[in-house]
């Protein structure tokens, strides 16, 4: 299996010269204590680590506090090419093939192996990528879901949807009684939103099969997916402005957005950009395509890994263990950085007792999260999750200014990534 | 003569107006944003200001224990010695390309001018593998030593001295029985001070604004200078809410060192224009 994830080398001739350069990642600190460096962009992590470093005066780990992105990937793997990798990584993961198949990361199974009874089993196949080898330790997952201005709904006797065909009759009536509203807008610029729809719809982008790689993104699923939103768009019932902009961040506090299809995390996001409208929304499952059906998608989540190139691939493994799993840390990740741990018990710990502070009314939301977490889609991430993601980009929002059919983007999406899949010398079947 | 131009003047001036309105109107933005909450950023009227300059600056002082502060310093140290040393070097390298004759000057000359061309951006992935390799990657140099080398500096720097040092001057010092050294130090350099002064300023505003190298150099957080801090503070994730009144307001304060720098050696550019119009 290992060699399905590795390319034929093409272009490392340069790379493997410099490969082979002493490593500078890690040292010893003073009286043989350890010392791990740790790239991350959780929120408040230091915090968590800090418990770490108290407890485990041998083991001392320093946050690096990095950007989340494509960018990251790129700068990872530049270090670790360069002999110079931190000892510890945040990886999300759709990057962990990526990683994988560039041999950035350590094989931690024999550390870590026994705990994959405390992850959910679609989550440990993340980190394990279908080998027998793990990769990292699930931190955090981000189960899709529904939040909509409960105030609102009431204003406009709107009912929730819960399927996607009644979602898209509120998307109507909404705009038949005011024209100043969306019930939502479809975002060309986040590919990982569209990929966590099409999960829940039942696509599966990419695939193993024996010794090549499946590419399914322009699957029946995906299309319908696609289409469905396109159809909305063209008829003017959805808006098409990007989220995360400043723009978005407004017409969700003022109202002009009523509903966000979106992840666990969400709240947070809210709290920052609308905090005015705290105690408004309300939570509910993603509607799902068939009546009745429970099923959703994830949107984000992380892992910790450790880099292939570390001095103390154990020291590291043992940390990244705790970080995720210890009840201490994980209470800590809740509290602290308001993550969704993905370690079950964690799920149901005291930590997440209360709802969000800005869903005070939602006592049971929690509950009702984990309920939702627990029917998330399984999913294989492939070795070029960035490039689909770029096409995604550039092929939505060709779509959104043309007019064209969304179901066109996803075949450009498909065709992208499989040019680029066998270009960098993996096998692609169909 | 006095009518006909004045009117002619118009439209250029209009131009000129919305030109200077298309690059103050961000600064103005900034500005007035970085005086709001979190919560007043979106909701309020572009251009009305909020009462939270204070606040933001207390909560970025504090933020991860005055982090801010650090990248600052990491920020001037890499701006301030690195665009001394880059003029220093694109001085000496200048003066000498421009006053000496020797076998291959022309040819470092047209390397350096296609230098010139090659963006530094393209040049920050090779630098790190190189730097990787001497073991330096991850430190102040890794910033400094290339930041220090200037092909346009050096092009400027030549371009001046051919100009600003006569080499009449040059040869009664020989004559006087100066070394060369001593000519470069007593008599050039006072000369090339404007030109040096552009130099500096032109590297340090580079060094200053510059995000691809140091953010493929540097995983330590610790010597971030401030744009790849900020950055930090702003992409945590989908999960986590960016921290904009903070980072608008982190912006804010990065810049104003600049100002300050182009306010306070604006006289030597002045002294230039001066000085070359005496001459011509």
């Amino acid at each position: 299996m290992r060699s399905l994830l590795r390319p034929i080398p093409l272009l490392l001739a340069v790379a493997s010269l410099l490969a082979a350069c002493t490593s500078e990642g890690s040292s010893d600190g003073p009286g043989g204590r350890v010392e791990l460096s740790f790239w991350t962009w959780a929120t408040n992590v230091e915090r968590v680590v800090d418990i770490w470093n108290r407890e485990h005066p041998d083991v001392h780990v320093t946050v690096s506090r990095q950007t989340m992105g494509d960018e990251l990937v790129t700068k990872v793997l530049t270090a670790a090419e360069a002999g110079n990798p931190p000892d510890l990584l945040q990886a999300e993961y759709q990057a962990l093939p990526t990683f994988v198949s560039n041999d950035a990361l350590a094989d931690i199974g024999e550390h870590v192996g026994e705990v994959r009874e405390e992850f959910a089993e679609e989550t440990w196949e993340q980190v394990t990528l279908g080998t027998d080898g793990v990769y990292a330790v699930p931190q955090d997952t981000g189960p899709m879901m529904l939040y909509y201005r409960a105030d609102l709904f009431d204003r406009y006797g709107l009912r929730v949807p819960t399927t996607w065909t009644e979602f898209a009759q509120v998307a109507r009536d909404l705009r038949a009684k005011t024209r100043s509203s969306y019930l939502t807008t479809f975002s060309s610029n986040d590919p990982g939103w569209f990929a966590g729809l099409a999960q829940q719809a039942g696509a599966q982008w990419w695939g193993v099969d024996g010794e090549s790689w499946t590419v399914g993104i322009d699957d029946e699923p995906t299309r319908e997916v696609a289409d469905f939103w396109g159809g909305l768009v063209s008829e003017g019932v959805v808006d098409d402005q990007a989220m995360y902009t400043p723009q978005w961040n407004k017409a969700l506090g003022d109202g002009t957005l009523l509903a966000w299809p979106s992840a666990i995390w969400a709240p947070a996001v809210l709290e920052s950009v609308a905090a005015g409208t705290r105690g408004k929304w309300a939570m509910a499952p993603l509607p799902t395509w068939n009546p009745g059906e429970e099923r959703t998608g994830n949107w984000g989540g992380s892992s910790t890994a450790v880099s292939a190139g570390s001095e103390h691939v154990e020291a590291a493994a043992d940390f990244a263990l705790w970080l995720n799993t210890d009840p201490a840390a994980t209470r800590a990740l809740v509290t602290e950085g308001s993550l969704y741990p993905a370690a079950r018990d964690a799920q149901s710990g005291p930590a997440l007792d209360q709802p969000p502070a800005f869903l005070p009314g939602q006592s049971t939301f929690y509950t009702e999260a984990k309920a939702i977490a627990d029917t998330a889609a399984r999913w294989t991430w492939g070795p070029n999750v960035n490039v689909a993601y770029q096409a995604y980009r550039d092929a939505f929002g060709a779509a959104i200014t043309e007019g064209s059919r969304f179901s066109a983007a996803v075949g450009v999406m498909h065709e992208r990534t499989v040019a680029d899949m066998r270009r960098n010398g993996f096998t692609v079947r169909g | 003569m006095a009518a006909a131009p004045v009117r002619a003047a118009r439209l250029p001036s209009l131009v000129l107006l919305v030109g200077a309105a298309y690059c103050l109107l961000p600064v103005a933005w900034v500005l007035v944003a970085a005086t709001k909450t979190s919560s007043e950023l979106f909701s309020t009227s572009t251009f009305v200001p909020g009462g939270a300059l204070a606040g933001n600056i207390a909560e970025l002082a504090a933020y991860r224990a005055g982090l801010f502060w650090r990248w600052a310093a990491n920020s001037a140290l890499y701006a301030g010695v690195g665009a001394a040393l880059s003029a220093a070097l694109s001085g000496l390298s200048g003066y000498a390309l421009a006053k000496y004759s020797f076998p291959g000057r022309t040819v470092i000359f047209n390397v350096l001018l296609a230098g010139v061309l090659v963006p530094g951006v393209v040049l920050a992935v090779p630098q790190y593998l190189l730097l990787a390799r001497m073991g330096l990657a991850d430190t102040y140099a890794s910033v400094l030593l290339p930041s220090i080398v200037s092909p346009f500096g050096i092009y400027l720097a030549r371009v001046y001295s051919a100009a600003a040092v006569p080499d009449a001057v040059v040869e009664s010092a020989r004559t006087d029985g100066a070394g060369e050294l001593r000519i470069f130090l007593r008599v050039a350099l006072p000369m090339m001070v404007p030109g040096l002064v552009t130099v500096f300023l032109f590297q340090f505003v580079g060094i200053w604004n510059n995000f691809l190298l140091p953010y493929i150099m540097l995983g330590d957080d610790r010597k971030f200078p401030l744009t790849v801090g900020l950055v930090t503070m702003l992409k945590q994730g989908n999960s986590q809410p960016a921290l904009y009144n903070l980072v608008i307001t982190g912006a804010l304060l990065s810049v104003l060192p600049l100002v300050a720098l182009f306010l306070a050696l604006q006289r030597y550019w002045r002294l230039d224009l001066m000085t070359g119009a005496v001459r011509g």
